[in-house]
């Protein structure tokens, strides 16, 4: 009886760990990719020169999470990237499920708001699953080891006006004073990635 | 101001009172307290979360309307909880719920701190909507998915009786 309780607990824990590893978690060494951005050329993670470390946000056009999120993300780069962390934007979805977020509609929408940062599009949606991307906006922060550092929310409130804790900012500055950014997981609410069932 | 445009102004207002009231919570704590505890054991509740903006959460809301016309004299309560945000409410939600006649009660969550209240729905959520909460007493199930029919919808449902 004691035999079949220990198969048994091992069996659920194979089965835990097995849905876990959908995606990243800290501590994962997430991979380089090499995407189209909206300014025509292709970009890698590895051709950001002096890199400290990266800011992948997982982020489209349509959703209004994203929309509302835009100006904060502007002024990220703005801060952080002097200082040796860039955002790389990666708009996730399938154009065909969502038009919004088509490549064309990605360029518009880059030179409206005159995105300051890489805004790449994931075409055939290989790179989001490998990182466990699964809404828009969803951020991984990677130091220069491309290890994951901090997953979740760029700050605590989908309102600009509301914001009280900038989880994101405050993870950038723990990596930049070599401590551990705590809290290093948020959830938010986002719009779910879309793909084809 | 004009005459006219208050006219119109003031039939607006009527028409979109007349819609049905839309209760609006600023804080999660107090949309937990009215519809997510000390619950019934005779009643199923069933609380779809969705927002006007989300495309798979409008193509299924009919099924919750279904559903709440079926079932509503069996004991099956359905509340439709946006999350649009308040700043939405007379400008989408409100012409969204008229044009759609829907009969179901529908309340605004306006929680912005949504960091604060996701696990409190459930831990296993990744913050994306469509989620559905069916309950009944003590007795709470999570589903992070889309219903493609009325008869998926009712499926969950009378699970939780089971």
């Amino acid at each position: 009886m004691k035999k079949i309780f220990q198969i048994l607990v091992m069996v659920l824990f194979i089965s835990v760990s097995a849905t876990a590893q959908n995606g990243y978690k800290i501590g994962s060494k997430a991979t380089d990719f090499s995407l189209m951005g909206t300014d025509g050329e292709m970009h890698s993670l590895k051709e950001i020169e002096g890199a400290k470390g990266y800011i992948v946000i997982f982020t489209c056009n349509h959703c209004p999470y994203s929309v509302a999120y835009e100006d904060r993300i502007i002024a990220l780069q703005a801060e952080y990237a002097p200082k040796g962390y860039s955002v790389i934007a990666i708009n996730p979805n399938d154009p065909e499920l969502n038009p919004g977020d088509s490549y064309e509609n990605m360029r518009v929408r880059a030179k409206e708001k005159q995105f300051n940062f890489l805004y790449l599009f994931d075409e055939g949606q290989k790179v989001y699953p490998k990182y466990g991307a699964t809404k828009t906006p969803h951020v991984f922060l990677l130091d220069a080891k491309r290890k994951v550092r901090y997953i979740g929310a760029i700050d605590d409130s989908t309102e600009a006006d509301d914001v009280d804790i900038k989880f994101l900012a405050n993870a950038i500055d723990a990596l930049i004073a070599n401590e551990t950014p705590s809290p290093a997981n948020t959830k938010a609410i986002g719009c779910g990635i879309k793909a084809k069932k | 101001m004009n005459f006219k445009i208050g006219v119109v102004l003031f039939f607006m207002f009527l028409s979109a009172e007349g819609i049905g009231q839309v209760k609006t919570y600023e804080k999660f704590t107090e949309f937990e307290q009215d519809y997510l505890k000390d619950l019934s054991e005779d009643t199923i509740y069933v609380v779809n979360f969705w927002a006007t903006w989300c495309a798979p959460c409008v193509a299924e809301l009919p099924f919750f309307e279904a559903l709440n016309t079926k079932h509503k004299g069996n004991n099956v309560k359905v509340v439709l909880v946006s999350i649009d945000s308040h700043k939405n409410l007379e400008s989408k939600v409100i012409p969204f719920l008229a044009k759609k006649g829907f009969q179901t009660e529908v309340v605004l969550l306006a929680d912005s701190k949504t960091y604060k209240w996701i696990d409190l729905i459930d831990p296993s959520w990744s913050g994306a909507i469509p989620i559905t909460l069916i309950l009944s007493g003590n007795e709470r199930h999570f589903y992070e998915k889309d219903y493609e029919s009325l008869e998926a919808l009712e499926e969950d449902v009378l699970k939780i009786k089971q």
